[in-house]
């Protein structure tokens, strides 16, 4: 419970926050530490039992049969993050309410900052892999939107979209490492994945889970060949450098490495990918930083440079290293937070971060000068500062490391090269922005120190350089060691925290970086120069050509896949589907089953012959239309024969109505389009149409036949038993219908409704002339509607409607219902459209089938929902017997109401699609039905 | 019979789907409705061939399979709510565009015939 408020607290405090914007800077900032204290007091009953090597897990299921659980997990190591993002939280709360201006959007910013807080603190104290994905993706997100804080600026979205989109490619690549993991261990959970890592080194699948879960955290923690993000994220306001790009996000992909430290370290790949990538890093962002003009730049090539140290030292893979990643990730933290806020106070006051206009601020604000350069010199390794202890640890540790012949005077090389550039940025720093003579044109001048309690959160800072670096063990020590013991799994090696460890090489190296650096300082025109003649590489310009050539790749590649051609979609999609079902059908391999075949009959096979002919005939004459329509209504006919044929009376009384209405409507359109489909294709065209078509009916023929002669078990028994005494009717199809799968129906009608409405809003008010005759130079016949066709239609009227109405009552336990009822009924009132006109009926039947929908689906619905009342499920159906003269005895079921329901839609929608269509004419009361119908 | 019947369902099936790759909106929907009754045969036919033994209660002594006859029953009004959807979509165009193209550009091709020699009937 604890730790999960721990997490959920700075989110409550995010949605709060920014009610308190309107009171000013002052209770905004007041309000948005709350999350961070309650925090602080919460975890404090805990240290005791932390400081001892305990561990506190606190699970809640979430999703588990995926494996994703609310488990979070509080040890020495997710402590020393836990601590690092609550106080420096804090502090930056304090520093941003002075940096930030009154008119600026506060509560933006705070809201902004506390989100980011809880995803820090849901990445440090999951316990599930998976939720700590989520929170590291939050992270992201939310870092995403604090560097474009100043939105208006085009390099802060630039840079912010950069930053973007290298950790969030990043986190994909993380997921894939994790997933894999999952799949070596058997589950997301920490406590199972370390204490797998056996199994997990030596799978196959370990380089690739290796590869990525680094990638992720490379990506993150800035490392080369990833790092030009940081840089290009200065954008931020400084408050956001100083949290994020020192303290907490950038130290995610850090804290990855030492969480998963017993999991993955410890073999060749994880010694090669994360040294070299450590020391590369190390000495680039070393370098880089000298040279930089900018006051942030300096400092956030130096977090590259420092950052890159510590995943040297965590690469390394001795136990003694990771103790000292450890150690440097908490004094970097400190002294590279403070140095942000000293860079954002000089910013504040002098309106420029360009070192070669920021010089001899020691005359007007000594009092920052002093915290900074204190800060500085623990940055370059000066003794008394904590910067130097974690870099002793680290110069020992390069010594220490055991690689064969020449190899082995690498890591000492470059760490005290590292170092000598460490030395020589410090120096810079201190020297160009506080003496070397005087300011040049800066935009504020003279400028002044910031106000009081701005220099608050840098003085806490400092001073715990100076504790850290003077009294490491009383210090820092328990801390360091409760989290070394959580990385280690408890194997904590034998290490001293002391000022001096004597005279030895460790110390020579420092000694060595250090004068080194000052000469180098002394001698910076000539690096300058040197530097000077390469072409700088402006990695945002690359960046974005690289984005742009991606986007326009991926854009050639939709528009060949979507080239807006129907045709084109309509033959990949048959392919594709012919493809997918290749391989079954040929692992298929004998077409007729075990039951075999039965013997045919003649009229059976007569109808299938016909049936056969005429579906080829439609297609091979579909050029002339009308003759394609005629064919295809017989097709249609045949197949409702078919359904009579093979014990479906209700299928073949529905497609016998849907059939006549079909082909009405396909008449109608066919009124108002031209009644010759024209030759485009070519042979080669259509000779590869023919071949396409045939493959698709010889596999549809195939599947077929190999599923007809295979013994088959079906649930129907089910339903068959319970239809009398559970639905009350003996027509099974109908009862299924109305009371098994009733809310299937009700989603099908619901279905039908929306087709009918969406007919009618796409010919609203579209207007359509139909052609003046049948294309052959006939003109349509002048007798619109025939007179023997009226006189026949009307009488027949009433009695379409009452056998409708039969055929519905009897539908439970006859072949009939809701739906082939309504179906005769619309057929009925079609027939009066088409014999006198819409007109002529529209006055006669003043209907609005919008509204004999809408009455559908509401008996539908009340029916279903009727059986609440009496405290049954939705749909639960009850019945009782009634019997009347002629019809007899039938039942009367609450699921008659539904089937009403399903009448009056499918009348509804049949009606007013129809009706639309033939009110597209401009004359549509006196236009000519063609063909004579 | 089931070679027939699959025979059958193949025939529907190859017609639809050459129809479905015209370029024009009308034997697009024909090929549809072709393809549908194809399917809808398909589906019914899981329960396999039954003769004589329609699922009304108490007339037969053995039973056809009554669920996928509620299904297709059900697919068969749907279908026909796609087919007129469909109908529409192609009257719309016809409308707005003055042609019946599925591609949606404009035609090169003659709508009315001056020769009967360019269409083979």
């Amino acid at each position: 419970m604890t730790l999960s408020l721990v997490v959920l607290l700075p989110f409550l405090g995010a949605i709060a926050a920014p009610l308190f914007a309107q009171a000013g800077r002052t209770a905004i900032a007041i309000a948005s530490s709350v999350p961070a204290l309650v925090a602080l007091m919460a975890l404090f009953p805990y240290w005791k039992r932390l400081s001892e090597g305990g561990v506190l897990v606190q699970t809640y299921d979430w999703m588990p049969s995926i494996g994703l659980s609310l488990s979070f997990r509080l040890d020495g190591l997710s402590l020393l993050f836990a601590l690092l993002i609550l106080v420096i939280g804090l502090l930056i709360i304090l520093y941003a309410r002075y940096y930030l201006k009154p008119q600026e959007n506060v509560g933006k910013f705070y809201a902004l900052l506390l989100c980011f807080k809880g995803a820090m603190l849901g990445i440090v104290l999951s316990s599930n892999l998976l939720l700590m994905l989520v929170f590291w993706e939050l992270t992201s997100l939310v870092s995403f939107l604090l560097i474009s804080f100043w939105n208006h600026k085009k390099d802060a979205r630039r840079g912010a979209r950069m930053a973007l989109a290298v950790t969030g490619g990043g986190g994909l690549a993380l997921l894939a490492g994790i997933l894999l993991i999952g799949r070596i261990v058997g589950s997301y959970e920490l406590d199972d994945v370390l204490a797998a890592a056996d199994l997990i080194k030596a799978h196959a699948l370990y380089p690739f889970a290796l590869t990525l879960v680094l990638l992720g955290a490379f990506t993150k923690s800035a490392q080369f060949p990833f790092h030009f993000w940081l840089p290009h994220a200065m954008q931020a306001p400084t408050p956001v450098s100083a949290y994020l790009h020192s303290a907490t996000m950038v130290k995610a992909g850090i804290f990855l490495m030492a969480r998963l430290y017993p999991a993955l370290a410890g073999t060749e790949q994880w010694f090669y990918m994360v040294s070299f990538t450590g020391m590369a890093t190390l000495l680039i962002g070393a370098y880089v930083a000298l040279f930089k003009h900018d006051l942030k730049g300096l400092l956030a090539h130096s977090t590259v440079s420092h950052l890159g140290l510590i995943t040297l030292l965590f690469g390394m893979g001795t136990r003694l290293a990771a103790v000292a990643a450890l150690f440097h990730v908490i004094n970097h933290a400190i002294f590279k937070a403070s140095l942000f806020m000293a860079a954002g106070i000089i910013d504040h006051e002098t309106g420029t971060r360009d070192m070669r206009r920021i010089n001899g601020l020691w005359r007007f604000m000594p009092h920052t000068a002093t915290l900074a350069m204190v800060a500085a010199s623990s940055m370059a390794g000066v003794p008394l500062l904590n910067g130097f202890l974690s870099k002793e640890m680290f110069f020992a540790e390069s010594l220490a490391l055991n690689l064969p012949g020449f190899w082995a005077y690498v890591p000492p090389l470059i760490a005290t090269l590292a170092g000598i550039f460490a030395v020589a940025y410090s120096a810079r720093f201190i020297h160009d922005v506080f003496f070397n003579g005087k300011p040049v044109d800066l935009p504020i001048y003279p400028p002044h120190e910031p106000p009081r309690y701005m220099k608050i959160p840098v003085e806490i800072l400092v001073f715990a350089c100076i504790m850290v670096g003077m009294f490491p063990a009383i210090s820092i020590g328990p801390l360091l060691y409760a989290a070394a013991s959580a990385t280690l799994a408890g194997d904590v090696p034998d290490y001293q925290l002391a000022l001096m460890h004597g005279f030895n090489l460790p110390l020579l190296m420092s000694f060595l970086a250090f004068f080194g650096g000052l000469l180098m300082y002394s001698q910076r025109q000539r690096f300058f120069d040197f530097h000077a003649r390469f072409k700088e590489i402006d990695e945002k310009a690359v960046f974005e050509k690289v984005a742009m050539r991606m986007e326009d790749l991926a854009s050639t590649f939709t528009n060949k896949l979507e080239s807006g051609s129907l045709q084109r979609y309509a033959m990949l999609l048959v392919l594709s589907a012919i493809a997918v079902a290749w391989r079954p059908i040929e692992e298929l391999g004998v077409f007729i089953g075990a039951n075999g075949l039965s013997p045919i009959d003649v009229p059976t096979l007569i109808g299938a012959v016909v049936l056969i002919l005429c579906a080829i005939g439609t297609a091979a004459m579909h050029r002339s239309r009308f003759d394609a329509l005629i064919l295809l209504s017989v097709v249609g006919l045949m197949v409702a024969l078919a359904f009579a044929r093979f014990s479906a009376p209700d299928l073949a009384m529905t497609q016998l109505s849907v059939e006549v209405v079909t082909i009405v409507l396909l008449m109608m359109a066919l009124y108002y389009m031209p009644s010759w489909t024209p030759i485009e294709a070519s042979w080669p065209r259509r000779l590869r149409d023919i071949a396409i078509a045939l493959v698709a009916g010889i596999g549809m023929t195939l599947i077929t036949l190999a599923m007809l002669t295979q013994p088959f078990e079906s649930i129907s028994g089910y339903f068959l038993e319970h239809s009398k005494s559970g639905g009350g009717g003996t027509n099974v199809v109908n009862v299924i219908l109305v009371d098994f799968r009733g809310f299937d129906t009700l989603g099908e009608i619901t279905v039908l409704a929306i087709a009918a409405l969406g007919i009618y809003t796409l010919l609203k008010n579209t207007q359509l002339a139909p052609p003046p005759g049948d294309g052959h130079g006939h003109p349509w016949t002048r007798d619109a509607y025939p007179v023997m066709l009226r006189q026949i239609a009307r009488p027949m009227l009433p009695l379409a409607l009452m056998i409708s109405l039969y055929i519905f009552l009897r539908g439970h336990n006859m072949p009939g219902g809701g739906f082939i009822a309504g179906l005769i009924t619309s057929v009925a009132l079609v027939l009066q459209y088409i014999a006198s006109g819409i007109q002529w009926t529209q006055a006669r039947i003043p209907i609005r089938y919008h509204n004999v929908i809408g009455l559908g689906l509401l008996f539908a619905a009340v029916a279903g929902a009727g059986s609440y009342a009496f405290g049954y499920p939705f749909l639960t159906s009850t019945f009782g017997y009634i019997t009347w003269p002629v019809v007899g005895k039938f039942e009367v079921a609450s699921a008659l109401v539904f089937d009403l329901g399903v009448y009056l839609t499918v009348i509804g929608a049949t009606l007013l699609a129809l009706v639309s269509l033939g009110n597209l004419s401009p004359h549509s009361a006196t236009t000519h039905i063609k063909g004579g119908l | 019979m089931e070679l027939v019947y699959a025979l059958t369902i193949g025939a529907l099936t190859a017609s639809g789907v050459y129809l479905l790759l015209r370029a024009r909106t009308f034997p697009v929907i024909v090929g549809l409705t072709l393809l549908s009754y194809g399917v809808n045969l398909f589906l019914f036919s899981t329960g396999r061939l039954v003769t004589g033994g329609q699922p009304i209660l108490g007339s037969t002594d053995s039973y056809s399979d009554p669920l996928p006859q509620a299904l297709v029953l059900t697919a068969i009004v749907i279908g026909f709510a796609m087919t007129a959807f469909v109908v529409v979509l192609a009257l719309r165009k016809q409308a707005d565009h003055h042609d019946d193209h599925v591609d949606g550009r404009e035609s090169s091709a003659r709508l009315l015939p001056e020769d009967e020699e360019d269409y083979d009937r």
